[in-house]
């Protein structure tokens, strides 16, 4: 469906109807929920990356206050299996049973007045653990001692996209290895839950800083041993989730377990730092050994890679332990045209953190190890990386092009943004840009990533991997106020994207309804339809869906009724209202007798419902491909191996846009903690599994300081698979900054032979690389 | 992390403050920026706190003609806007800018970087550099500690036991003086990797992991510290 142009419907730059409260410090989040009598509880937590437990043994005059597995009857342990062949199951203990298998895997919880004396109780708990050996190298450890009785190595699930490729003969081929640092997602607000048992409800209420209640309410009732109608999942304000807040906690079952034994008394648990940092460093390593195969032009012929994913110690709740190693064989090819391609992926586990998808998932290492290994394919075939690039993208007129591993693109123009990035950056004048920098002694050079993002898909993507939820239709509901006020509810939670304002611009589009008249329900099990939640750049695309085909049944009633009233055959839905011939009657109006003077209609209308639920599914549910193209132009410093983005500029293709203002504000949020993948952020840990970041002193993120101005430059082919022709791009800016940078990083160093390998690409790497 | 359980002294007298800080486990507490983290990380478990801010003269700023006196309380943001006279051509606003970020400059004082004695921090080398001297108070009175001997290790200082901070004494730059200041860190306001000075006829080299060094040439300094130097020379006369 086209858009009209309304100035608060789709496609319109409207600022956020949510930015008020946040900027003036009126969010309401899981730390501001606070009840009468509310008790606090802390976490003892694995000081050691993996051992036995001898004994836990509680402190003399707290034993009630202190709870661990075996005090959990009638629990289950988390469970996330996948289907794919060959996947290893393994048990997630709410709190730790037997062995602990990760520095800050939770033991024992204890409930105090105060978070300060359930720290002092906890530190009381006397432990006594056998350390074992950790396995802390995905590639070292990968063939074991296994951290799983029974399991004969340590992996989890090997995918093998086994096409021989040994006949391909081909005048080039680069190889690499790459490594791509562990890292920890950090949003502004960490994880937190508020909860308590409502004995006239009969139901476990939990507020919780999540990204998808209901997969909570569903994961949290069968461990907990609850019918769903006992349990409701609320997310208050969420400061951010970028995969963080996608999960079933520990945490939450072994609260939810304790709070249906206090009679209404409301416990608490608010994540600090140093929990998040030790013991949650849970994504983003991946390490590549890969080939490219290409003709002396260039030309792709062949892509070959081993990958591993360091999968941490345990399958977290419903994505996995596989999902990026499953992911890597299918996207490594990237947005190119590839002719053949291998690749054998091994997620393997490990004594760390478990793993989580982190905005782009797979996405960022997959980038990073094809756009820099064609890099070096260009470096060898003497051509520039932009014509190389363009040499590989499929054309528009290959729309929808069917990639080798069926991956299908439903629009773009690949190559024009290639090449509207390199235009933007003056690409044609960088060599002699290089040139003069060098003969000034400083070293500058210039790096592109391309990429597509795959968003929105939906069930026949999923159903394969047997996790434990597989994504059908998303479902809105809108609902038409007595006032003429317009509510609508979604299962999808907004976390900072924007959704307050965007859905409401797509009730708007449908319904005329002005967007301060349109109220946007989410977070709450008890008030919003079943959806597996925000996850894989998939609200807009599939809650805007949803939206528009709720409102657009919603406007048939509201039509048929204007008619009514009007006494008209003919009647035209605009700005609000109903018309026929000069007369009008306004959708307030409409609103006003079917609820409060139903008397003026006929039966059979009076008993047509105003509030309309519907499910939406995209017309292909292999998803919408968002693309762009990343170019930076950086300087190192050869001294101390410091890197300056001196320019930054994306070229960013995500369809239709609801709201390009929006938009703009995913792609910067992205870019910058792509900034920090690049050049900032790593977890790293000693032989004995201990993490060596304990802090944000230690554990560096990008700030405004690291951030350079990012030039945002937009194509809108529209999807011709979704609803208003809107693509997912919610990943998108995460996903391209650590390969266009190091690759602007091995374009300074090209001529001294020298190439950065590993990421992030720190002084220490860089000078490493030079020395 | 919560800190574990700790009493709170405020003191008006520093006869007080004194006492205070002669009992087992006592700590001063200035502007808490390094404190209170270490603190809710349960690194320190300080019996009691004694705030020794309000106390007579810590807040104190007293120009002459040899210097300036800056009570050991007053906050990096004072130095960094020019509430305190500048006595060092811009050398100290400019460095006092470059710490930390402003929520932190609002409350962190001079003193108690000085007293914490992180080799990584600005003014511990910057005082080696200006030549600076510690006020130190204790039982037995006043003391004047020279600031190249005031760092004794990495966050060991050469205050004894019950004794704290009250002033740092700064000796004036002559009018026209350029100096240097090259801080390399990994981001806008994070501790340095090193750190170069350069004054007039003086280098130093700070965070090199131990006390900051004086230097004749630069030499036997870590590479990045040579790096910094090398830079903060060049700014000085440039």
């Amino acid at each position: 469906m086209q858009p009209k142009g309304l100035a608060e419907g789709v496609g319109a730059p409207v600022l956020r109807k949510e930015d008020g409260r946040f900027l003036r410090g009126r969010g309401r989040y899981v730390g501001d929920i606070a009840y009468p009598g509310m008790r606090e509880v802390a976490f003892l937590r694995s000081p050691v990356a993996h051992g036995l437990i001898r004994s836990v043994t509680k402190p003399r005059g707290y034993e009630a206050q202190v709870f661990t597995w075996d005090d959990l009857t009638g629990v289950q342990p988390i469970r996330a299996p996948s289907a794919l062949p060959g996947f290893r199951k393994s048990d997630q203990y709410p709190l730790a049973h037997g062995r602990v298998r990760q520095v800050g895997e939770p033991i024992a919880m204890v409930m105090a007045a105060s978070r300060a004396e359930a720290e002092d109780i906890a530190e009381l708990i006397e432990l006594d653990i056998e350390e074992l050996p950790a396995a802390t190298d995905m590639l070292a450890h990968r063939a074991g001692p296994p951290i799983f009785d029974g399991w004969p190595d340590n992996v989890v699930l090997q995918a093998l996209v086994d096409d021989d490729i040994s006949d391909v003969q081909a005048p080039i081929v680069v190889r690499r290895s790459l490594r791509t640092a562990r890292q920890h997602m950090a949003p502004m607000e960490g994880r937190g839950v508020v909860v308590r048992w409502d004995e006239r409800l009969n139901q476990l209420e939990m507020h919780t800083s999540s990204q998808m209640v209901h997969v909570t309410k569903t994961g949290l009732a069968e461990c907990l041993g609850l019918p769903e109608a006992s349990v409701r999942i609320i997310a208050p304000d969420v400061g951010g989730g970028f995969g963080y807040k996608g999960i079933l906690l520990q945490e939450e079952v072994a609260m939810g377990w304790l709070a249906q034994r206090l009679g209404g008394v409301a416990l608490r648990w608010i994540e600090d730092r140093r929990e998040a940092l030790s013991g949650q460093a849970n994504c983003r390593e991946h390490h590549y050994d890969i080939a490219v195969h290409a003709d002396h032009d260039g030309r792709i012929l062949a892509i070959d890679c081993e990958a591993h994913v360091d999968s941490g110690a345990y399958s977290a709740y419903p994505f996995s332990a596989c999902l990026e190693a499953a992911q890597i064989g299918s996207i490594l090819p990237g947005p190119y045209i590839v002719p053949r391609f291998r690749c054998r992926t091994w997620s393997v586990a490990t004594n760390k953190p478990p793993i989580l998808p982190y905005r782009g998932v797979a996405r960022t290492g997959v980038c990073y190890a094809l756009e820099t290994t064609l890099d070096a394919v260009a470096r060898k075939a003497g051509i520039s990386p932009v014509e190389l690039r363009l040499r590989n993208l499929p054309g528009p007129e290959a729309m929808p092009y069917v990639n080798i591993t069926k991956k299908i693109f439903d629009s773009g123009d690949y190559p024009e943004a290639m090449r509207r990035a390199a235009e933007a950056i003056d690409a044609a004048g960088f060599p002699a840009r290089q040139a003069a920098a060098r003969a000034e002694g400083r070293l500058i050079g210039l790096g592109f990533a391309v990429f597509c993002e795959q968003g929105a898909h939906g069930t026949s993507v999923y159903h394969g991997w047997g996790i434990p939820f597989v994504p059908g239709a998303e479902a809105a509901q809108a609902r038409l106020t007595p006032d003429g006020g317009l509510e609508i509810r979604v299962g999808v939670q907004n976390h900072g994207q924007g959704m307050e304002t965007t859905l409401a611009q797509v009730a708007h589009e449908m319904l005329g309804i002005p967007l301060s008249r349109i109220q946007i329900v989410h977070g709450d099990t008890a008030m919003t339809p079943y959806s597996t939640g925000t996850w894989g750049s998939r609200s807009a695309v599939m809650a805007g869906g949803a939206v528009g085909d709720a409102c657009a049944l919603l406007r048939e009633r509201v039509l048929a009724i204007g008619a009514h009233l009007l006494q008209a055959e003919a009647v035209e839905y605009r700005d609000g209202a109903i018309h026929a011939g000069g007369a009008s009657v306004t959708v307030a109006e409409i609103a006003r007798v079917f609820h409060r003077a139903p008397q003026q209609l006929p039966p059979a209308m009076q008993t047509m419902s105003l509030e309309v639920t519907h499910g939406h599914k995209t017309e292909r549910d292999t998803g919408t491909f968002s693309y762009a193209a990343h170019a930076v132009e950086a300087e190192l410093d050869a001294a101390t191996g410091q890197v300056k983005l001196l320019r930054y500029l994306i070229v960013e293709d995500g369809g239709v846009l609801l709201n390009p203002l929006v938009a703009d504000g995913q792609v910067l949020g992205g870019t910058a903690q792509g900034i920090g993948t690049a050049l900032y952020e790593e977890m790293p840990y000693d032989a004995a599994g201990q993490p060596l970041a304990s802090t944000f002193v230690d554990y560096l993120l990008p700030g405004a300081g690291e951030v350079p101005d990012i030039e945002i430059l937009h194509m809108e082919t529209p999807s011709p698979i979704s609803r208003f022709g809107q693509k997912g791009i919610g990943e998108s800016g995460a996903i391209g900054p650590p390969a266009a940078i190091v690759n602007a990083i091995n374009d300074a160093i090209a001529h001294l032979g020298r190439e950065v390998t590993d990421i992030p690409a720190t002084p220490e790497r860089i000078l490493a690389a030079l020395a | 992390m919560k800190p574990a359980s700790f009493d709170y002294a405020p003191v008006e007298t520093l006869g007080a403050a004194l006492s205070a800080l002669s009992a087992q486990g006592a700590k001063p507490l200035a502007g808490g920026q390094s404190l209170a983290p270490t603190m809710n990380l349960r690194l320190v478990r300080p019996r009691v706190l004694v705030d020794v801010k309000a106390l007579p003269g810590m807040r104190e700023v007293t120009e002459t003609a040899a210097g300036l006196r800056l009570g050991a309380a007053v906050t990096h943001a004072e130095i960094e806007d020019g509430a305190v006279p500048d006595v060092t051509c811009g050398f100290m606003a400019h460095v006092a800018r470059g710490i930390a970020y402003r929520a932190v400059r609002n409350r962190g004082t001079i003193g108690g970087s000085l007293c914490h004695a992180d080799p990584a921090a600005d003014w511990p080398s910057c005082m080696v550099a200006l030549g600076a001297t510690m006020i130190a108070a204790g039982p037995g009175g006043e003391r004047r500690i020279a600031a190249r001997d005031w760092m004794r290790a990495p966050f060991v200082t050469a205050l004894a036991p019950g004794e704290m901070l009250l002033a740092v004494e700064i000796p004036r730059l002559p009018p026209g003086s350029r100096w240097g200041y090259a801080k390399i860190n990994r981001k806008v306001g994070e501790f340095a990797s090193a750190l170069g000075i350069a004054l007039p006829g003086v280098m130093v080299a700070g965070a090199i992991e131990a006390p900051p060094a004086l230097l004749h040439a630069i030499e036997g300094i870590p590479p990045l510290a040579a790096v910094a130097v090398t830079r903060a020379v060049a700014m000085r006369d440039a």
